[in-house]
């Protein structure tokens, strides 16, 4: 009877790419952008002016006329919603144990995020700041000059 | 029966724990060396709870602002619910997850890159939270005064 052992301190030969070093290597790239583009959103949003009061449709339609928060705003919505759904999938691997269970909750993780993903970018991306028929006082000033 | 295994149990436990400090002296001193308890397992804990808690309100956050998409009414009406003092409070409460979500973020890069950032972890633990008390002593009353001020 023959037994073959595998030569001890040789790691077994792994093939395709390690998704799980990209996703560590992800939260520490994505979380450092995210410190600064959160703290950014935050400071402008709640600090300046009259802070969480003056957050209307204006306010929003406003920051969106300028491409630099349009840029802003979509990094944040990939960057943070990837970084959180790759973190609630370290906790759903940590604490479901049955196996039917983790499927269930990582499908429902993945599929949330990708709906959240399209939705949010399309919202960013087909807004409009001037909807026809609607209120004047509602809108920001510069739709004024348009219709 | 219960009663019994657990009278036997109280029996033999000074007997097992003796034999365990006898066998293991350095037994006594191996809070130093043990993650659990102290200063990283917090950090963990914390990083864990705080995380959960941004991202549940990150999801209802893309679904409020996808308001704007709808009419500027919607939108105004749910951001509204923004702005009473209850959310005011927890907007406080939100600023203060992410802020130690993200110094103990950073904590954790450095102690995974800088060549002595495992040396200095349990130092850095209480730097973040000497970092997130200048925060919040610079958010709080500006943004509470925001909320109640009107």
């Amino acid at each position: 009877m023959t037994v073959s052992i595998e030569t001890p301190r040789t790691l077994p030969q792994r093939r395709g790419v390690n998704w799980e070093k990209w996703g560590w290597i992800y939260m520490r790239a994505s979380g450092v952008v995210l410190v600064v583009l959160i703290f950014g959103h935050l400071f402008v949003n709640l600090m300046v002016g009259e802070g969480v009061h003056a957050i209307d449709f204006a306010f929003v339609a406003g920051k969106w006329a300028d491409p630099f928060w349009v840029v802003w705003d979509t990094l944040l919505l990939f960057l943070a919603l990837i970084h959180g759904a790759n973190g609630m999938r370290t906790i759903i691997n940590d604490y479901a144990q049955k196996p039917g269970l983790r499927k269930v909750l990582s499908w429902a993780l993945l599929g949330s995020t990708v709906v959240l993903l399209v939705l949010g970018a399309l919202v960013i991306f087909t807004f409009d700041p001037c909807p026809a028929g609607s209120p004047a006082d509602l809108l920001p000033s510069f739709c004024g000059d348009i219709n | 029966m219960p009663e019994k295994s657990a009278g036997a149990l109280a029996d033999a436990q000074p007997v097992g724990r003796k034999q365990a400090v006898e066998q293991k002296p350095q037994g006594l001193r191996v809070s130093g060396t043990l993650y659990r308890g102290r200063e990283g397992m917090w950090s963990w804990v914390l990083h864990r709870i705080t995380g959960v808690s941004i991202f549940f309100f990150l999801l209802v956050h893309i679904l409020d602002t996808a308001l704007v998409r709808l009419s500027p009414e919607a939108y105004n009406a749910v951001i509204g619910a923004y702005q009473t003092p209850i959310m005011g409070l927890g907007e406080v409460g939100l600023v203060g997850a992410i802020g130690f979500h993200a110094l103990n973020g950073l904590r954790i890069i450095l102690v995974d890159f800088w060549s002595v950032g495992t040396r200095h972890q349990r130092l850095m633990f209480w730097l973040v939270w000497v970092l997130w008390a200048v925060l919040m002593i610079g958010f709080t009353p500006r943004h509470l005064m925001n909320v109640f001020g009107g």
